[in-house]
């Protein structure tokens, strides 16, 4: 009789102590993918910050800009215009 | 005498007082069990709950505004989140030298800062929307009393070049004007909330319950192509600096599908700056201001007149002497013509012609096209403030008012209306509805308003006003056939014709398989030119011009000189 309390006692301790770690390990993961989860939050506001730098970067004004003025590029006049048909 | 003697001590009590105290001592034992277990298991959730308040929070997801781009795909509206600056005044005591860098930090005053801080308030904001790294900065100056929270704003790429279309947002990120108002529904996200355990160093370890996920505001793709509306706009800007104008517009539409592609205004405004807006600025004039729209709305008249059978392409009208006298009043031509086919009526654009074809018609069948063809009614695309001009009942017309109607007198129409009027021209006599936002597949034909033989006529006598001898050669490009009309409209200002003017071209190409409408107003120039022909007409051209190269639409005239490498020529035999 007394074997068999021992026995209980050992296995209800183990078995409070597993689920002691297992709490442990879950609330272990859950941070973790807390974790990734806010890098995922802040690796699209960054998209979206470079999404915005790249329209702005790529704004029309300031490519017109550059073609005219650095690369010395302007419209072809109408002389100048070579048109190509698809053969017939 | 000692107290073992005392003889109070040899007196018996009687034996129930022990057994009443006992009782007593039982039945408070008693009712602390029974409340133990009221309060352990019977009534358990007011403990728990409070209990778990002490380590639960509630913590708000925010969602993100939708995204605003352009038909392919182009970043046009974009929120990103911005830190806020907030104080409690009653903690914010800051000595001088912390608010002097806490103000420079901010860029503001320091005695602007100090009454803000000195407000009798629980809650001031120090200053809003201020940019992450710089939120970093203040943050690590651990000031008392000042906080900051997130919140989210929108930036504009394009800048003033999309202002109109596009509109803004408050800061509070909802929509205040243009597609963020009209879409306000679908842009906007729904936040959310969860309830979370933290530990003690602030981390979650649990999830309480998930409660609602936030929902993002959905992303919308406009019909809008940015290098359209940014030709539109600068070309448009260039000239109203050219002919110092007080204000102009431009519409392009898509003819085979409605699609609005660009839309630009003057004077406009950077929406990424809104420090200093005025009324001016702010007035999305295409869709919001009416104009009396002159000469371009004679084809319709001409139009009315093949439609009735009553005219054919070459009947002749007689304009001599340029002067057509209505009960007391007279219409002028600008250029007394003489015999005119109807065809040259509106090449040439006679009023007295037009006058004499409305003078066919009862005001009913007049009043009938104009509104079959959408004026005096707005045209309802969802933007804030839009009108419908006005076109009054035909009970009420005079034979001189519906003399000056059909040259585009005595009835007003916003530059939207009359483009997409044109586009019946341009189309094969139906309208169609307007849209906003990109559509996959072209509309199902629209309410036939002209047979498709009436448009057809139209659009060539709209190229031959666009040709030597019409009002608005200027409107030619090289390599496309075009088609359109000009107008040019006294300004109505306290119901007397000013000697102010309102310049306008409507038209569209190529002609061979018409692909954009453009519609250019341009209001009081005042640099001397005020016609049609010589403002609007070089807008057209510019705007048409570019677009058609940009969208790859096939010339449909020759260039000159010709140059054309044939394939078949150009693949040497040996190949």
């Amino acid at each position: 009789m007394l074997r068999l309390n021992f026995l209980l006692i050992a296995i209800v301790l183990a078995s409070a102590l597993g689920a002691v770690a297992s709490q442990h390990k879950a609330r272990k993961l859950f941070s973790e993918l807390e974790r990734e989860q806010e890098r995922m939050r802040s690796l699209e506001v960054e998209w979206g910050q470079l999404q915005l730098e790249q329209s702005t970067w790529a704004a029309h004004a300031r490519i017109e800009k550059i073609a005219r003025e650095r690369l010395r590029m302007k419209p072809p006049a109408a002389g100048q215009v070579l048109a190509v048909e698809a053969a017939k | 005498m000692k107290f073992t003697n005392s003889p109070l001590l040899s007196q018996l009590l009687p034996a129930w007082r022990a057994r009443f105290v006992a009782a007593l001592i039982l039945l408070a034992f008693g009712t602390l069990a029974a409340r133990s277990v009221w309060l352990q298991a019977v009534h358990n959730d007011f403990l728990q709950q409070k209990g778990e308040s002490r380590y639960a929070r509630v913590i708000e997801m925010p969602a993100t505004r939708g995204r605003i781009t352009d038909r392919s795909g182009d970043m046009l509206a974009v929120s990103t989140p911005v830190k806020s600056v907030w104080a409690i005044p009653e903690d914010a005591r800051l000595a001088p030298a912390q608010a002097r860098e806490l103000a420079a930090l901010l860029e503001m005053d320091v005695r602007e800062l100090n009454r803000r801080l000195a407000a009798e308030k629980d809650f001031v904001f120090v200053k809003r929307q201020i940019p992450p790294d710089v939120a970093e900065r203040i943050g690590a100056l651990g000031l008392p009393g000042i906080h900051q929270s997130r919140e989210y704003r929108r930036y504009y790429p394009a800048g003033e070049v999309t202002s109109h279309m596009l509109g803004f947002t408050g800061v509070e990120d909802r929509g205040q004007e243009g597609i963020e108002l009209a879409f306000e529904g679908q842009l906007a996200g729904k936040p959310g909330s969860r309830r979370v355990i933290k530990d003690r160093r602030g981390r979650i370890v649990e999830d309480v319950e998930s409660i609602k996920p936030p929902q993002d505001g959905k992303d919308i793709t406009l019909a809008l192509d940015a290098k359209v509306q940014y030709l539109a706009f600068t070309h448009l800007k260039q000239a109203l600096a050219e002919h110092k104008a007080k204000a102009g517009g431009v519409v392009v539409l898509d003819a085979r599908t409605g699609e609005v592609l660009a839309l630009a205004n003057l004077p406009a405004y950077n929406p990424n700056n809104r420090v200093r807006l005025s009324g001016a600025q702010l007035r999305n004039r295409a869709l919001t201001d009416v104009f009396e729209p002159g000469s371009t709305l004679k084809p319709f008249t001409a139009a009315l007149a093949l439609e009735k059978g009553r005219f054919r392409f070459d009947s002749q009208i007689q304009t001599a002497p340029g002067r057509l006298t209505i009960g007391n009043a007279t219409i002028h031509d600008a250029h007394p013509h003489g015999l005119l086919t109807l065809a040259q009526v509106i090449q040439k654009s006679s009023n007295v012609g037009v006058a004499k074809i409305a003078a066919t018609f009862s005001p009913e069948e007049m009043w009938r096209m104009f509104d079959d063809i959408g004026f005096g009614q707005p045209i309802r695309l969802g933007f804030p403030g839009e009108v419908g001009g006005r076109l009054r009942p035909f009970k009420t017309w005079r034979p001189i008012e519906q003399a000056t109607m059909s040259y585009g007198h005595g009835i007003s129409v916003t530059l939207m209306q009359l483009a997409r009027a044109y586009l019946v021209f341009a189309r094969d006599g139906d309208l169609i509805p307007l849209s906003l936002t990109r559509l996959d597949s072209p509309p199902v034909a629209g309410k036939s308003i002209f047979s498709s033989q009436t448009a057809r006529e139209l659009r060539a006598m709209l190229e031959m006003a666009v040709q030597p001898g019409g009002t608005a050669p200027k409107a030619q490009i090289p390599g496309y056939r075009v088609a359109g009309k000009t107008g040019t409209a006294h300004k109505l200002e306290g119901g007397q014709y000013a000697d102010r003017y309102v310049a306008a071209f409507v038209g569209f190409a190529p002609v061979s398989e018409p692909r954009l409408v453009v519609a250019v107003m341009i209001d009081e120039p005042g640099n001397g030119k005020y016609y049609g022909g010589e403002v609007a007409a070089p807008v057209f051209a510019q705007v048409m011009a570019g677009s058609l190269r940009t969208l790859g639409v096939a010339p449909d005239a020759p260039l000159k000189p010709v140059q054309v490498a044939r394939e078949a020529a150009a693949v040497p035999e040996s190949l």
